[in-house]
């Protein structure tokens, strides 16, 4: 693998980095500023086999274009809607991605938003550090979590684990996917809408397509309604993000927890006096564990590629 | 009433003459100057139950419907004036929260049978003297159970995935300004050991399975039904694990279980959440533990002095912190609510308890 050419787009994890640097020819493309980028791709264009990517920042059409000896793009995450999947596809161009690594994580993360926001704790943790329980006394009620109805938007693999999880807490559980899974006793909703209003606390676990952009729009969320939480550990275009911020400051919507935005890292800053949110920058594989088996698996993509073995996570 | 029946004649009703009534009249003045206030609205064949301090509002109208009530606090005597002068009328006490009823109390009280607690934890009860006395007590039996079992698993996947900090960083605006938060840590696969196998550390036990959690114990006996490992000693358990959560009752045998050899033995990387009493942990120490890296983070619910936390704590982003409230959920109060009624009802009309708690 020592004269394979690998562009890594992000510094997303130093051990990634660091195995990249002493087993392949790394390029990294954030060294160079922004509107010098086009110039460093064209300079090592004719050496660039390979790009490693994330969530954040993975391969457009422009940087594909770029690159006209590519043959693979790694991903370092289970979603590859930074990738131009279409243009691989006609470039003959390998995709992977690290799936199941990550499904655990990501799933703690949902059951864990979902305990936070009803019962408060990241609020209960800033009273108390704000010294507040010895000057104010605030015993104020917060929402039972187990037993409450869990909606799951895309029972895959997250969505699966998410439901096993919350299973466990006597949660009911139904969902909402493309074509209804044989095989499990949840309850199946052909629509979001029917969905949302049947549930309690609803969990979006799909990946982001053009189909399920916005999926979580305002008629959903009234669905939803006043008393309803909403978990998005997806990705941040699956829900309209200004009408969700109106639903929460009007009231409409009563909690969410939000792990994912559209325009990451920036968050709305009207939520940030809300006291019915918890908001999170986009950790929901963001585990010294998780990360280290996704970089192995990104690692061993590259390995098989370059000895002509099969890929271990293929997507294209 | 037929509640009444078989306990009431050997021991009277306060004096109806004692106990200030609603005029038929409600213009006209009370007949009497009163020694004791029992509840003013209720109906003086209700039994009579001895409060220690106020009861929540909501909770207080619920069961006014079914029971009179004694309310020292109201009264100008000093409390254990009040108490003696109408002992002869206090059989059952509700203890709500953590107000001490101590040997003191209780030897004011000597036709006392019966004390209901609002909580889960008696450690605030003279269970000894209860015994000796032959007092039954009562607890909030499993009421709380689902939601201190929930708020236990929060707290785990909190200080692990750094939920409450990460929410902190994204709230003052640094997401944009360093880039990505650090890394937490997984929580399946992790050894978790609880401190107590009963009620709430079963629930937290089968909600940690789901997360592929191998699960190890410690209780005062062993449960040979059950497939965790048991452990009979605090040190040991806490070398094999991962997290340790405390959900045991704080008795005189528990009070600092939770010691600097135990943290040391639990390690750099450990996690402890504490949903059970602040005084099961040695305090002092696990604040220098932490500060020093000794263990790796803390879910605290409790506190040795509470409502006073270690200021220490508050810059720590490897701890999440609240203020005694796992169980605050409207579910778990009516669910109290019922019980207490149930307990009271129980104890008049001379069936047994609901929810006793065992020597």
């Amino acid at each position: 693998m020592e004269t394979l050419g690998v562009l890594l787009t992000f510094p997303m994890n130093p051990y990634l980095e660091e195995e990249l640097d002493r087993r392949c020819n790394l390029f990294r493309l954030w060294e160079s500023p922004p509107e010098s980028r086009c110039e460093f791709l064209r300079a090592h264009a004719g050496s660039i086999r390979a790009v490693v990517g994330n969530a954040t920042c993975g391969a457009d059409a422009d940087t594909i274009d770029a690159l006209p000896k590519l043959e693979i793009i790694s991903s370092f995450s289970v979603g590859l809607d930074k990738i131009d999947l279409e243009k691989c596809r006609q470039r003959g161009i390998r995709v992977t991605n690290t799936p199941d690594v990550l499904t655990e994580d990501t799933a703690d993360l949902a059951i864990g938003l979902a305990i936070a926001v009803l019962r408060r704790i990241p609020q209960a943790d800033r009273y108390v550090r704000s010294g507040s329980w010895k000057s104010k006394g605030d015993y104020k009620l917060t929402n039972k979590f187990s037993g409450k109805t869990v909606g799951i938007i895309g029972l895959g693999r997250i969505g699966m684990a998410v439901a096993k999880r919350a299973e466990a807490f006597d949660c009911p559980i139904s969902y909402h996917s493309r074509s209804e899974k044989p095989g499990t006793n949840y309850k199946y909703y052909s629509t979001v809408v029917d969905l949302a209003a049947n549930c309690q606390v609803l969990v979006v676990a799909c990946a982001l397509t053009p189909e399920t952009r916005h999926i979580v729009n305002r008629e959903v969320m009234d669905a939803l309604g006043p008393k309803g939480v909403l978990i998005n550990i997806g990705r941040g275009p699956h829900v309209d993000e200004a009408e969700l911020v109106k639903a929460l400051v009007e009231g409409r919507l009563g909690g969410a927890g939000i792990d994912v935005f559209e325009q990451e890292p920036h968050v709305p800053e009207e939520l940030f006096d809300l006291e019915n949110v918890v908001l999170l920058p986009h950790v929901g594989s963001g585990t010294v564990e998780t990360r280290k088996a996704m970089a192995d698996l990104v690692l061993g993509n590259l390995e098989a590629h370059c000895t002509n073995k099969p890929l271990l996570t293929p997507v294209i | 009433m037929r509640h009444h029946q078989p306990f009431l004649s050997n021991v009277p009703l306060l004096p109806s003459s004692l106990i200030l009534r609603p005029s038929p009249n409600p213009r006209s003045p009370p007949r009497r100057i009163t020694l004791a206030r029992a509840s003013m609205d209720g109906n003086s064949e209700l039994p009579l139950v001895l409060l220690v301090r106020p009861l929540f509002p909501a909770f207080e109208n619920s069961l006014r419907q079914h029971f009179r009530f004694l309310q020292p606090w109201e009264s100008p005597l000093p409390t254990h004036e009040f108490l003696s002068a109408n002992a002869s009328s206090i059989r059952a006490l509700l203890c709500s929260g953590p107000a001490p009823v101590d040997d003191a109390t209780l030897a004011c009280l000597p036709g006392l049978q019966c004390v209901v607690a609002t909580s889960a934890g008696v450690d605030h009860i003279d269970m000894d003297e209860c015994r000796r006395r032959g007092i039954q007590v009562t607890n909030a039996g499993d009421v709380f159970s689902d939601d201190a079992a929930d708020y236990a698993v929060g707290f785990l996947i909190d200080v692990l995935r750094r939920i409450s900090a990460s929410d902190r960083f994204v709230r003052s605006g640094l997401w944009p300004i360093r880039g990505d938060y650090p890394l937490g840590f997984k929580l399946g696969g992790k050894r978790v050991g609880i401190i107590g196998l009963g009620s709430i550390g079963s629930r937290v036990a089968k909600r940690l399975e789901a997360f592929g959690c191998t699960i190890l114990y410690h209780s005062r006996t062993t449960r040979p039904s059950l497939a965790y490992k048991y452990f009979s000693n605090v040190c040991d358990l806490a070398a094999e694990s991962d997290v340790l959560i405390v959900t045991c009752a704080l008795t005189r045998e528990t009070h600092h279980l939770i010691n600097k050899d135990v943290l040391l033995a639990l390690g750099k990387d450990g996690v402890v959440v504490n949903i059970g009493r602040g005084a099961l942990i040695d305090e002092k120490e696990l604040v220098k533990c932490l500060r020093e890296g000794v263990i790796g983070g803390a879910g605290l619910d409790v506190f040795e002095n509470e409502p006073n936390v270690p200021k220490e704590l508050f810059a720590m982003d490897n701890v999440v912190l609240s203020h005694h409230r796992a169980i605050f959920t409207p579910e778990s109060f009516s669910g109290l609510l019922q019980l207490v009624i149930d307990n009271l009802k129980a104890f008049f009309d001379g069936r047994p308890l609901l929810s006793p708690v065992s020597a």
